[in-house]
């Protein structure tokens, strides 16, 4: 397997196409024969981010970069950033809106859902600029 | 079990997505936090859940789930019904409550 590189633009508060971008990342992996548990951890991990790019951010990327060795994602947005890491990496917390929650989002869950589908996981965040969160799956040979 | 089997048996109405009637249901899931639901559900599951927004199709499609049932007669979004047939995710609606579901599957032998 070669290197390769997509990048799919996510929108600020667009419900209806968000998920998109986790979908063609599955694809992509799927039509690659990478191990389904292993599409199922990145199924979850980037939809959670993206969903956080909706939901939070005034918008950003999600891209897909694979190499014979790992999956990796990176989910960046143009801002606002996170005022406090700590904080926001704990279940059950979350800034998210009354209306947003209403849909059966904001449970706190999206951070600590990235971090335990993954074996690699940083986020990095100014507050004012942005925030950029990385995650990747290493592979063994067969997966 | 197939679930054009199941909507016959639970008198359930297909909404969106009837391509997807010969899908195994192979468990139950019940829950309305998305996030909870991506991280618990299994492939193959019927998603019992209130949500009615477009973006449950977008969890069910990348969970592979078997279909979503929509409990107690609530009204579907009609850009969930566009988008379940887009993504081939069966969408069924029907009187019942969720416990309700949760039991009839239950005396099918489905979700232990």
């Amino acid at each position: 397997m070669e290197f390769m590189k997509y990048t799919f633009d996510v929108e600020k508060d667009d419900f209806v196409r968000a998920g998109e971008a986790s979908s063609n990342i599955k694809r992509t992996l799927r039509e690659l024969g990478i191990d389904s548990a292993i599409v199922r951890r990145i199924a979850i991990a980037t939809y959670e981010a993206e969903m956080n790019i909706v939901i939070h951010s005034v918008g950003g990327q999600v891209e897909l970069e694979i190499d014979p060795n790992s999956i990796k994602v990176t989910a960046r947005d143009r801002g606002p950033g996170i005022p406090n890491i700590e904080l926001a990496m704990q279940e059950g917390y979350s800034t998210a809106s009354e209306k947003v929650r209403e849909m059966g989002f904001g449970a706190g869950m999206g951070l600590p859902n990235m971090k335990k589908c993954t074996d690699r996981f940083t986020v990095e965040s100014v507050y004012g600029e942005g925030t950029t969160i990385t995650m990747e799956i290493l592979l063994k040979a067969g997966d | 079990m197939k679930l054009r089997d199941i909507c016959e048996k639970l008198n359930l109405k297909v909404a969106a997505g009837g391509n997807g009637l010969e899908n195994d249901i192979t468990g139950v899931y019940i829950c309305d936090l998305l996030s909870w639901v991506m991280s618990h559900a299994q492939k193959g599951d019927a998603w019992i859940t209130v949500m009615t927004h477009s973006n449950v199709i977008a969890v069910a499609s990348l969970l592979e789930l078997g279909c979503i049932i929509v409990p107690e007669g609530i009204e579907i979004d009609e850009d969930t019904i566009v988008k379940a047939d887009e993504e081939n995710i069966p969408v069924l609606s029907c009187s019942l409550s969720a416990y309700q579901l949760a039991t009839a599957f239950n005396e099918m032998g489905i979700g232990k």
